[in-house]
């Protein structure tokens, strides 16, 4: 089924959904100090890599979640833990995986009162489950498809990191939009990768079929910036 | 010296029925710079042997304001948590709530408080908190950033719980009107209480301090 721009897909695209975001850079504060993110080339090159490696993980998290969530009469129940200890085996770095919990917790409280519904009281139940599965559920919850959901933790990737620059660097939001808008496009190749290993992950109700690309820098500069005083970004 | 302890606590307004459950929940706003931290800290000196008290500061760097409350004991460590705002302290308190409930919520579990106080980081005019944040918040004005401050308005000044024009010792100094003040202050506040001090000359800011026990205790006895 194509994806369908549903009112609430568009509300779980808008970074203005409580969903604690604001307060996360998405590893751009960290380049920023070290000035490896200078410009709005720099924010290109990075962002292009960020979607080609550790864009998958939760690209196909989201996409997994939403599959799941979209039958709730699934028998058996999604095993919902072992998913999100998934997500944790992807996720090296001890502060991103606390970044990816404080932000799922976050949306979570904005999920449950504007998209209740069975799956979202499993992860409630679960507690301090990864932002994408919370992300993938809320997507199904709005009538999303699963790579709808791969799209929309894309598009929160790029996003966080483009208003992060702005902020930092006092970048040209003009241009960042535009490279935004490319970085985008590029997305879409990306969630279908992840949508596709997602489907097969859901199809044998296995986890580990999720891909499990890194960014070894970006996990060591979140390490960095996480045990650093002076940091206006929680990540 | 002007000062300013003599405002009727009754007619604060009555802390909100509505709003988050648990232990009364204040946030203290306002410019840079204003006060907000020495607040909290002379609030914890005045209360601290009647009350259960945590804080949530969200300074820009995360630190500053809790290692001023560290440094000066009136807290112990494990009562205080920093939250961080990503260069956005307004959308933090006000937007975007999500990352102070967590801090709120981890320290109500763990200390079973009395009073929640929320310092947010020093931003501008028309920063205020969010009411499913907090019960009731006070917004603090520094004297010496001049006396149009008050006529200017903005949501802190008109809408605020209670609005404290505090470094009144500066006012000579900076040749600031104190009854300019709180006339603009007035005018715009439809009855909430206005008070000026100097937590400098005055490190108990008593009249705050009652203000907040008759919170509490309305917010009990509710
Ligand atoms: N003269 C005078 N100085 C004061 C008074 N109250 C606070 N200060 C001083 O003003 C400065 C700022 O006070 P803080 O309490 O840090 O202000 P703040 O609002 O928390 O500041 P930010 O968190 O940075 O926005 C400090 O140097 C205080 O000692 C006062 O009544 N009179
Ligand atoms: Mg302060």
């Amino acid at each position: 089924m194509a994806g369908t721009l549903t009112a609430g897909l568009l509300l779980l695209a808008d970074s203005r959904l409580p969903s604690g975001g604001h307060g996360h850079s998405g590893g751009v504060e960290a380049l920023v100090e070290r000035g490896l993110i200078a410009t709005t080339a720099d924010l290109e090159v990075f962002l292009d890599g960020r979607l080609r490696t550790s864009g998958t993980v939760p690209a196909a998290a989201a996409a997994a979640a939403c599959g799941l969530a979209a039958h709730p009469d699934r028998e058996p129940e999604p095993d919902w833990a072992s998913w999100d200890e998934a997500v944790s085996a992807r996720t090296p770095s001890a502060a991103l995986r606390a970044a990816s919990r404080a932000q799922g917790a976050a949306l979570l409280r904005t999920v449950t009162l504007a998209w209740p519904g069975p799956a979202v009281e499993a992860l409630r139940a679960l507690g301090g489950v990864h932002h994408p599965l919370v992300l993938g559920v809320a997507a199904a919850a709005a009538g999303g498809t699963p790579l709808d959901a791969a799209g929309l933790a894309l598009h929160h990737m790029i996003g966080g990191a483009c208003t992060a620059a702005v902020r930092l660097l006092g970048l040209d939001p003009l241009a960042v939009a535009a490279v935004a808008a490319r970085a985008g496009r590029r997305a879409e190749a990306v969630a279908r990768t992840a949508g596709d290993a997602a489907a097969a992950a859901v199809a044998d109700a296995d986890p580990a079929l999720l891909p499990g690309e890194s960014s070894p820098l970006h996990d060591v500069l979140a390490q960095l910036h996480d045990s650093s005083e002076a940091t206006l970004f929680a990540s | 010296m002007h000062r300013d302890d003599a405002f009727d606590l009754m007619t604060a307004h009555p802390p909100l029925a509505a709003g988050p459950a648990g232990p009364l929940r204040v946030g203290i706003g306002g410019p840079v710079g204003g006060g907000k931290t020495a607040l909290v800290a002379a609030l914890c000196k005045a209360l601290g042997s009647e009350l259960s008290i945590v804080v949530v500061t969200n300074d820009i760097y995360t630190t500053e304001d809790a290692d001023f409350l560290r440094r000066h004991g009136v807290l112990p460590d494990e009562r205080i948590r920093a939250v961080r705002t990503g260069c956005c302290p307004h959308t933090a308190i006000r937007d975007d709530i999500t990352a102070n409930l967590d801090a709120v919520e981890d320290l109500v579990a763990r200390h079973d408080p009395d009073l929640v106080l929320v310092e947010s980081g020093g931003d501008n005019l028309t920063a205020t908190f969010s009411y499913g944040l907090v019960h009731a918040q006070i917004f603090v004005l520094d004297v010496a950033g001049g006396d149009k401050v008050p006529r200017k308005g903005g949501p802190g000044v008109t809408r605020s719980d209670l609005l404290v024009i505090n470094k009144i010792d500066l006012a000579p100094l900076v040749g600031a009107d104190l009854d300019v003040m709180r006339g603009d202050a007035e005018k715009v506040r439809d009855g909430r209480p206005t008070v000026l001090v100097s937590l400098r000359d005055q490190p108990d800011a008593a009249p705050i301090a009652e203000w907040i026990t008759t919170q509490v205790r309305t917010r009990r006895a509710g």
